[in-house]
């Protein structure tokens, strides 16, 4: 039995069952930092989180707004430069899962975030890859969150900023990067994952009472179905309530402004605190 | 030796008309105060440098101050687009700019080539993504001893690099706490640096032999500028202010809006409000 709960919520609780306690995870900010922070606080309370601003084994109790809020180098177990978090730690080998959204995902799972439209003249200019290129082909597998639109969920990205399976099959191997790849995409409709051969992501399970037909409707290219298809198992009452109290924790500490006059006296490093 | 000079002195001195700055700070130590003295200095033609753009280099470009931008993630983090990069990548406004686009890694190990005195740095990077096709930096060499092909990006050597530290002390040495990010290299890879501090101390109070201090004869000049990080943040000092953060969504999305607000706490600010 559970609680009335929304798509958003199922998509971070179904993205944080993946994850593992001996898991060595590199966190994007916003779902993947959500559904990574809610396997800390449920099943995996030792799984290491890092973080690109270089901080290893962060245990934030606020969910940060930006990749180096002060809440993880205050908890982290060390923090190290981003030269050094890029070579060393991820260049290294040394990450299980790299967990990455974007604006735009294609059927073998390529990531655009850098630009719609042509890359001279865009229509929009989004943010860029960041540590992505590299966190898509370094870590040993990446998981990707994001919500499903038609929109979103494109036959072919305009720009590939991170290299899933390129055109599929080898394509991976053809330019010799060694890793898995994205091995699961976890939407707020469903569970996708790569066909063993072609590579073309095909949808593995159902999120309770959503439907084929929802999950076509909001997808670019014919998608595939897995037989047999499994239903994702609904939030329990413990992931809901995890979630919900992490989320209002967030969003108090996010809305308080940080008061100028408190200056170089003040060793409140935490902004929740002082609401 | 390293001169003790006023911010006003400072970038007047050492931030000429066309030159190559790099501010630094990853999320943390970022040095609003010195971006706003560029702003108010009425600096045209800079070429700028810097992994995460963020609301400093919004409001630079905003202003006029840059003809080019080299970076890597151009966001407001946890937030969404900056709205005036994007003005003038998709419009030309108020300016064009021209873009150099990377990844983290490449850049981050580009500062420590920099630093190095290395003339390029070679990474396992950008495997199958389209930034390749658009950044004639980006190219690739053979590793001599496996044969293994590598990404190559020259390495960075800014004309002057600005950053924001904890303390430094009379002589001029500066302490850096907290997510370092490239603020040790960007300083060792630029011709001339500037560093503001929150305070000049006469006991730097290192806490440990591993501290990350800057010698002072690798710094030009020594600014004294509490609170100089803000809306970012100062790790021991004061936190970041993300209610800002989420604020400058709506006070950077409109042209006028924006111009205002920069006449308002910039322009006709001749001391930082914040300091």
């Amino acid at each position: 039995m559970s609680a009335a709960y929304t798509s958003a919520e199922m998509m971070a609780i179904a993205a944080a069952r993946l994850l593992r306690n001996d898991d060595v995870c590199f966190v994007g900010i916003g779902a993947p930092s959500l559904a990574c922070n809610l396997a800390r606080l449920t099943h995996a309370p030792d799984i290491t989180l890092i973080y690109e601003s270089g901080t290893v084994g962060a245990r934030p109790d606020v969910l940060p707004l930006s990749i180096g809020d002060p809440e993880l180098c205050e908890t982290a177990r060390t923090t190290v430069s981003v030269p050094e978090m890029f070579a060393y730690w991820l260049q290294g080998g040394r990450i299980s899962v790299g967990f990455l959204g974007g604006a735009q995902l294609d059927r073998f799972a390529n990531i655009n975030s850098s630009v719609i439209g042509p890359y001279d003249q865009p229509r929009v200019r989004l943010p860029g890859g960041g540590g992505a290129p590299e966190i898509a082909a370094l870590c040993r597998q990446t998981y990707v969150v994001m919500a499903q639109t038609k929109r979103s969920f494109v036959k072919r990205v305009d720009f590939i900023t991170s290299f899933g399976f390129g055109e599929g099959g080898d394509h991976r191997s053809r330019l010799g990067i060694k890793t898995a790849g994205p091995t699961l995409v976890i939407t707020d409709l469903c569970v996708m994952r790569p066909d063993p051969t072609t590579k073309e992501l095909v949808v593995t399970a159902l999120h309770p009472g959503v439907t084929r037909e929802q999950v076509a409707a909001n997808t670019g290219w014919p998608v595939r179905f897995a037989d047999p298809l499994d239903e994702t198992q609904p939030p329990s009452a413990d992931e809901l309530s995890t979630l919900r109290d992490l989320q209002r924790r967030t969003a108090e500490a996010h809305s308080a402004r940080v008061i100028p006059s408190e200056r170089s006296e003040s060793r409140d490093l935490h902004p929740g605190s002082a609401a | 030796m390293t001169e003790f000079l006023s911010l006003h002195d400072a970038i007047a001195a050492y931030v000429p008309d066309g030159s190559t700055v790099a501010l630094e700070g990853f999320t943390h130590l970022i040095p609003f105060a010195a971006g706003h003295e560029i702003v108010r200095q009425r600096k045209r033609d800079l070429t700028l440098v810097r992994m995460t753009p963020d609301l400093i280099y919004d409001q630079l470009i905003g202003m006029g101050c840059a003809r080019k931008l080299v970076f890597s993630w151009g966001g407001n983090p946890g937030v969404g687009s900056l709205h005036r990069l994007r003005d003038a990548v998709e419009h030309a406004w108020p300016r064009a700019l021209e873009i150099e686009e990377h990844s983290h890694a490449a850049m981050a190990t580009a500062y420590a080539a920099g630093a190095a005195g290395l003339p390029c740095a070679v990474l396992r990077g950008y495997a199958g993504s389209d930034l390749v096709a658009h950044n004639t930096n980006i190219r690739s060499v053979e590793c001599p001893f496996t044969g293994e092909r590598l990404a190559a990006v020259p390495a960075i050597r800014p004309d002057v690099a600005i950053v924001h530290a904890q303390r430094a002390d009379r002589a001029g040495n500066v302490l850096i706490e907290g997510i370092t990010g490239v603020q040790k290299e960007v300083v060792l890879a630029a011709r001339s640096a500037i560093v503001t501090v929150e305070e000049i101390v006469a006991d730097l109070r290192a806490p440990s032999p591993n501290s990350t201090i800057l010698p002072n004869w690798t710094i030009t000049a020594v600014v004294e500028a509490p609170g100089g990080a803000r809306p970012s943040y100062a790790h021991g000092y004061y936190a970041r202010d993300n209610a800002f953060y989420i604020a400058w969504d709506s006070i950077s999305r409109d042209r006028d809006e924006f111009t205002r607000w920069m006449h308002e706490h910039v322009l006709e600010s001749s001391v930082e409000a914040v300091a």
